[in-house]
């Protein structure tokens, strides 16, 4: 097998006549935390998105252990073994953490098509998702309606989910986003666990958890890439610094 | 950076949520339904006693399209504007099994619910491509055909409807004796409501609760999202089927108005009134309609305006229907 899990060769996509994303080439290497950044607006969505095939590519190709992914649906691919995240929390509002967690476990069981059958067998699955949401720091809360939770416990509630499907490859889209900085540093720690044996794509606009967690960069602006490389590389070079690290630096200050 | 500031709740701090909570709210809303439950079975067995047999028949039939309508629309999150093609179609079909093949009223009804899911898959393969509204349009077009069918081919009997459909009967049972029909009525329709239970409270009932909650996320997990919807869709078509063929072996007959746009519209209401996405609540909204029709029949097509009042007034008063909005003052789950 290849060293890249994951490769995208010329990947476009046009809403209408603006390319959001224009002949992107990403290599993504096995077992490693690979993170997407770029300012607002840079296409880092619209990638998940055609990765994950939630939209179309109007033209390229995607390879997932060599295999051409380029036209299976988004369900397929999540069965392959890649799940994302979105940047808007994803839970299921009115199930409780516990049973948001279950949905993902549940597929193991291969019953969600029995519709004759009592969902007490789902009981089973209580205790690994029990020890899913003990993982990250929500046992407490399992009986808690996920609509319920505070911002930060939401999103700690749907990687707790994605990790339910053990996902070989796993695309976080801004998973630390609108959080204090204590909670940062708890996800930040949380992904790092969880990348034991599997790859990560992130993107993340802050950079202190992107030097802390990236194997590899790779840095979008107005649907291209602008560079690659390690966090050393990229935050040296000059058009990164202009079209993004100044904005941020100036920011900090 | 500009990201919308979202309050701030830090992990690690203390949770004011304790975890006795919600059980007790589980053990509330479990006595709640069991209360429910006796009480429902104990009016089907008894309501013959003190009311009219073929009036309360009538409302079973409606109650069961209702709580069919209600899997689709209140658990699955689609809204059909069709499903009087699978009511009055199944009627159709049954008259015809049970008039014309002379087969007993038990195979003719099986027969409607067959073909009624049949006619299911069609249309639901073909709505659940397109969302809300367009979804809705295309369901309302295809029952229309239907009713176009029903009133132009010739085993139907066109504007006169198919009548004179025979009771028959049942396993050696007269079902021309008001009672045994009436149990045998009240069977189906008991059959038909555990089918309804059971399939919310399934692993397949988890995962369409799952989508209506959350589509994207449904589908990110690997849910083959259009499957469960088409699932659910032929569920909800074929119970829809089974109450219109019971409805035409109780009048002995089935007319254009069973399959008629109004008859989508009608069991829309009963659902909206009594508490779409609750369990009892297409019941207790099939009541309710159903009986001011039958009580109001003398100032004639002042019912609808009757109804279309009480409509409004239950949709600005209380959204979440009769059922619904009881069970939140009560604290209870309503599914
Ligand atoms: N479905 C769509 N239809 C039209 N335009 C879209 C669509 N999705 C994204 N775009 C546009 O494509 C561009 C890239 O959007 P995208 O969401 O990928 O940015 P992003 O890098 O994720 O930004 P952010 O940091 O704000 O999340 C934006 O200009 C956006 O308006
Ligand atoms: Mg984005």
């Amino acid at each position: 097998m290849s060293d890249f899990i994951l490769e995208a060769t010329d990947l476009s996509r046009s809403f209408g006549g603006f390319m959001a994303v224009r002949n992107v080439n990403l290599k993504i290497a096995r077992g490693s935390i690979h993170a997407l950044i770029g300012p607002n607006g840079a296409g880092k969505t619209t990638m998940f998105n055609l990765l994950t095939k939630f939209i179309t590519p109007s033209s390229g190709t995607i390879t997932f252990n060599g295999r051409n992914i380029t036209h299976l649906k988004p369900e397929e691919i999540a069965n392959l073994g890649i799940v994302r995240s979105f940047q808007i929390s994803a839970v299921f509002p009115h199930l409780t953490a516990l049973e948001n967690v279950r949905i993902a476990l549940q597929k193991r069981l291969d019953v969600s098509y029995q519709f004759w059958r009592s969902r007490k067998i789902l009981s089973t699955l209580d205790d690994e998702a029990l020890e899913r949401l003990d993982q990250v720091g929500l046992k407490r809360f399992a009986h808690v309606p996920a609509v319920e939770l505070p911002y930060g416990r939401k999103r700690a509630l749907e990687i707790a989910t994605t990790l339910g499907l053990e996902p070989e490859l796993m695309l976080l889209d801004e998973p630390t986003q609108g959080m204090g900085s204590e909670d940062v540093g708890q996800v930040a720690d949380l992904i790092k666990r969880v990348s034991v044996g599997r790859t990560i794509i992130m993107v993340e606009h802050n950079l202190g958890v992107v030097s802390k967690l990236a194997d590899a960069i790779t840095v979008l602006s107005r649907g291209e890439v602008l560079a690659e490389g390690t966090y050393e590389q990229v935050s040296k070079n000059p058009a990164v610094m202009e079209a993004y690290m100044g904005i941020k630096a100036e920011e900090v200050a | 950076m500009t990201k919308p500031a979202q309050v701030h709740q830090p992990l690690s701090e203390a949770g004011e949520f304790a975890e006795g909570i919600p059980h007790e709210k589980l053990a509330r809303s479990r006595a709640a339904q069991t209360v429910l439950w006796v009480l429902l079975i104990a009016a089907v067995l008894l309501a013959p006693a003190v009311l009219y047999p073929v009036f309360v028949m009538q409302l079973l039939c409606f109650a069961l399209f209702a709580c069919a309508f209600n899997l689709l629309i209140g658990f699955t999150g689609l809204l059909s504007f069709g499903h009087a093609a699978f009511f009055g179609g199944a009627a159709y079909i049954c008259g015809h099994v049970v008039k014309v093949w002379g087969l007993p009223p038990l195979v003719g009804i099986l027969c409607g619910g067959v073909v009624a899911a049949a006619l299911g898959y069609v249309v639901g393969s073909l709505a659940i491509r397109r969302q809300g509204i367009y979804f809705a349009m295309i369901t309302l077009a295809l029952a229309q055909i239907v009713y176009f069918l029903a009133l132009q081919l010739p085993f139907t009997g066109g504007e006169n409807g198919l009548q004179g459909i025979p009771r028959g009967t049942l396993f050696g049972l007269d079902l021309n004796d008001p009672l045994s029909m009436y149990y045998f009525v009240a069977a189906i329709f008991l059959a038909g409501f555990l089918i309804i239970y059971r399939t919310i409270h399934s692993p397949f009932g988890q995962v369409l609760q799952a989508i209506r909650e959350n589509e994207p996320r449904a589908r990110s997990l690997g849910y083959n999202v259009d499957r469960f919807k088409l699932i659910a869709f032929v569920l909800s078509a074929s119970l829809a089927g089974v109450a219109g063929s019971t409805k035409a072996i109780v009048f002995q007959f089935a007319s254009l108005t069973d399959a008629h746009w109004q008859m989508s519209g009608e069991v829309i209401l009963m659902t909206l009134i009594g508490g779409m996405g609750t369990i009892f609540g297409p019941v207790v909204g099939s009541v309710v309609i159903i009986t001011l029709q039958h009580y109001l029949a003398d100032i004639g097509s002042w019912v609808q305006v009757v109804i279309g009042a009480i409509f409004i007034v239950s949709v600005l008063l209380f959204r979440r229907g009769i059922v619904g909005e009881l069970a939140r003052m009560l604290k209870i789950s309503s599914v």
